[in-house]
């Protein structure tokens, strides 16, 4: 399937500059595979050590979380567009 | 450079002041060019953490969304967020640097019992290690 990646601006300096990238992928986990894998750099913002997604990372499959569909396993149809969304979070020590 | 005007700055002092003693925390729109950021508007947003405001602060990616589309529709960018360090230096936390995002100026206004003081403006290093202070330039018409 083709799909659309979303990339949010703090991002795109390290996707070529690009506000979407297209890849070709069955799942979600297959298409955030195909963008690190072009855009090696992306890696340490999306994921923790161990693989697992940030938990600042938020993937939207169209309109939906992806936390509440099939997470990496969920299938893609073409002409879908998955977005990588920030939540912000901080504070101070304590 | 981040170029925050005084009137800006301010009104990030007074958000922060009435929060106290939990933390605030706003969007930055603004542009940028030739490595120079300026700061042309601020969205206040609730603090979502209602189990620890004082210490913590989250802004939802529904609202991240929300003030990206408000961003593009005034031709701006979403250059950074400011939140406040009550009774804490304007030193980004260990906390703060393990959910920050690169590229983002991430101002932060510590408030003395109630006081806004001192504020700094960082950005996280490509590889996530620590962040970089950020001068703060904030009369934007200085002539000569
Ligand atoms: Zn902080």
């Amino acid at each position: 399937m083709a799909v659309k990646v979303m990339i949010p601006t703090p991002l795109r300096p390290y996707a070529g500059r690009q506000a979407s990238v297209s890849v070709e992928a069955q799942t979600v986990g297959e298409a955030l595979d195909a963008l690190t894998g072009q855009f090696a750099d992306l890696r340490r913002h999306l994921y923790a050590d161990g693989g697992r997604l940030r938990s600042f990372v938020n993937v939207y499959l169209n309109q939906e979380d992806v936390r509440n569909l099939q997470k990496d396993q969920t299938p893609l149809r073409d002409g879908d567009t998955i977005s990588i969304v920030p939540s912000i979070a901080g504070g101070r020590s304590c | 450079m981040l170029k925050l005007s005084e009137e800006l700055a301010e009104r990030i002092r007074a958000h922060a002041a009435q929060s106290y003693p939990y933390e605030c925390c706003g969007a930055m729109l603004g542009t940028e060019a030739a490595g120079a950021r300026l700061v042309k508007e601020l969205v206040m947003l609730d603090n979502q953490r209602e189990d620890s405001p004082r210490n913590r602060f989250l802004v939802h990616p529904a609202d991240v969304l929300r003030v990206e589309r408000a961003a593009q529709a005034q031709g701006l960018d979403l250059v950074g967020w400011y939140h406040s360090h009550p009774d804490a230096p304007p030193r980004p936390s260990e906390f703060d640097r393990e959910h920050a995002w690169p590229w983002y100026s991430y101002v932060i206004v510590a408030v003395e019992a109630g006081v806004p003081r001192r504020m700094a403006s960082w950005r996280l290093l490509d590889d996530r290690s620590r962040f970089d202070d950020e001068e703060i330039g904030s009369d934007l018409m200085t002539v000569g």
